[in-house]
């Protein structure tokens, strides 16, 4: 019999930085967006205080001075090193595991184990013993009852012990009837709202609709994820893929308004993509740059635009891809706009190492030893030693991250200061 | 690796720069005399990682350096130390702990229901944890490194 387990870290960031200052247990903590924007991670206690996911920092300045809350930035090298722990262990327990995001994976248990909840027990105690961060486990015969089997781990954590095992149709029923429609896995907002209107509340309702209606008005995932929470497994687990597109996007600090300065931003955004596709191997074969102002500012005049290139020969050349980007973006800018973001996202990639395209490209193969070199120095110096001379010279642009924690697992001179 | 220029030319000599990035490290096996290939050849092994030595569950592992004197018989200020956070505590061990605000390590002492954390330096005194501290284990110290130079 299929069966799968989905694990799920409890509010992931801020439990990162719990691990190395103990003393923010128990008291509310959030974790800023890039620079310092808005809260997009939040501990239990900053939950019941009524902060929501996405609040901007502004907006609630008076409640954290006046509970004391403690705030971070954002500091994602911490937490990709420690989500890497907690997968690591988590796959010791399964043969098959499917990464899902930085906080949650699933494990296929099938024929693994003649007590899945006393081993689920097992991996949620060597997780939290080794890395200390606190996780929901739930269990079900497809991975859609799996999540929601977590969800109920989480929401009821004294009497599950922060493990749900969906075990028998009795428990299904119960546990769909309990899922309001707009929190199914999939579900977006645009959907749920529709389903509503049907009187469809419950992941139980949706269980209940005529498959022919759900295509039609859900397309064929809609019929698979339906499926799925019948019991029938329909979503399979996915291989750890490499990303098939990379983006950087960033707010500005200031709006800019010179073509100069923008470009100097595009510019510095390629080569970090051009440097995470060099990290996979990969080359791409289209780039997409956009520009927007500030939609908050009603009172200015308003401007966003897009373009798409496709490449003339798959490259992961910082200095092709910085070329392209700022080529595009020469052709959306328009002069008279106070721009507040900017990104660059490439796509649709191809293995380095297919030799067929280079029997049509134009390439510059000195491209690709130059810019291991580059990479090399930058990992071993400073980040960003070298750059492209249209990239910042440090200066022009900084992120706001005012409320840092340190690199305490990534970087030697950040680890942990014992007290003897 | 040659470059195709050379870098010096004279009439009888050319030297030619050597392209660093391609080259590869391997454990060195000894001069190689034609006619007489070393004995060791087939006994290559990998060279000492010490990382791999000291680092056996490197999702577990964590590090510190040390501040304070409290352990002088056991750890200098300055020394690196690794912590293994998936270890059980046994006798004698020294653990890393968080107690009051801060993190520290020290031995674990029961007795009587009761337990002491036990500095290693005398004229430190004893601390009992009690339910009311806010104490927690990262893990077990393994290894302390001390530079020299």
């Amino acid at each position: 019999m299929p069966l799968f387990a989905h694990i799920d870290c409890n509010n992931f960031y801020a439990s990162c930085e719990r691990v190395f200052n103990p003393s923010l247990i128990g008291v509310p903590v959030i974790v800023l967006s890039n620079n310092d924007g808005c809260a997009i991670a939040r501990s239990q206690e900053a939950k019941d205080l009524g902060i929501k996911m996405g609040e901007p920092l502004f907006k609630i300045k008076d409640i954290v001075e006046k509970h004391n809350i403690s705030v971070f930035s954002a500091n994602f090298e911490l937490y990709g090193d420690m989500s890497n722990r907690v997968m690591t262990i988590a796959s010791q327990y399964s043969p098959e595991v499917e990464i899902y995001s930085i906080d949650e994976c699933f494990l296929n248990l099938e024929g693994i184990s003649d007590n899945p909840r006393d081993y689920c027990l097992e991996i949620k105690r060597k997780i939290e013993k080794c890395t200390k961060i606190p996780v929901s486990i739930g269990i079900g015969s497809t991975k859609s009852l799996a999540k929601t089997a977590t969800r109920i781990a989480k929401k009821f954590q004294k009497k599950t012990q922060g493990i749900h095992f969906i075990d028998s149709e009795q428990k299904r029923i119960k546990a769909l009837k309990w899922l309001k429609i707009a929190d199914v896995w999939g579900i977006g907002r645009q959907y749920s709202k529709r389903l509503i209107s049907y009187n469809i509340l419950t992941a139980y309702d949706f269980t209940l609709l005529d498959e022919k209606w759900v295509k039609a008005n859900l397309t064929s995932v809609g019929l698979k994820l339906m499926r799925d929470m019948k019991g029938i497994p329909s979503i399979e687990l996915e291989n750890i893929k490499e990303k098939q597109s990379i983006s950087v996007t960033r707010t500005f600090e200031s709006r800019k308004e010179d073509l100069e300065d923008i470009r100097e931003r595009v510019s510095t955004f390629a080569c970090k993509c051009a440097e995470k596709l060099r990290k996979q191997n990969s080359l791409c074969t289209q780039i997409h740059v956009f520009i927007i102002t500030d939609y908050f500012r009603q009172d200015l005049s308003q401007y966003s635009n897009s373009i798409n290139i496709k490449l003339p020969y798959p490259t992961n050349s910082s200095i092709d891809l910085s070329k392209f980007a700022t080529m595009g973006l020469e052709k959306i800018y328009r002069q008279g706009y106070k721009y507040k973001k900017a990104g660059v996202v490439i796509m649709d990639f191809v293995p380095e190492d297919n030799l067929q395209l280079t029997l049509f490209e134009n390439r510059n193969p000195k491209h690709t030893l130059l810019m291991k070199a580059v990479d090399k120095m930058n990992t071993h110096y400073s980040q960003d030693l070298i750059r492209l001379a249209c990239q910042s010279p440090g200066k022009t642009w900084k992120m706001h991250q005012d409320h840092i924690s340190k690199r305490y697992t990534t970087n030697i001179n950040d680890i942990i200061r014992v007290k003897a | 690796m040659k470059s195709k220029e050379p870098f010096i030319k004279t009439q009888n000599l050319e030297i030619y720069k050597v392209d660093g990035s391609k080259a590869l490290s391997l454990p060195y096996i000894g001069g190689v005399r034609a006619g007489f290939p070393s004995p060791a050849n087939d006994f290559t092994g990998e060279r000492v990682d010490i990382y791999k030595e000291c680092v056996p569950h490197p999702e577990a592992t964590y590090f510190a350096r040390v501040t304070g004197d409290s352990m002088n018989k056991d750890f200098q200020e300055g020394d690196l130390l690794i912590i293994d956070a998936s270890l059980e505590y046994r006798d004698n061990q020294i653990a890393m702990i968080f107690i009051d605000g801060e993190y520290t390590m020290k031995r674990i002492k029961k007795t009587d229901g009761k337990c002491f954390l036990l500095p290693s330096n005398d004229s430190f005194p004893l601390i009992e944890i009690t339910s009311e501290s806010n104490s927690q284990i990262l893990g077990i110290i393994t290894w302390s490194f001390r530079k020299h130079i």
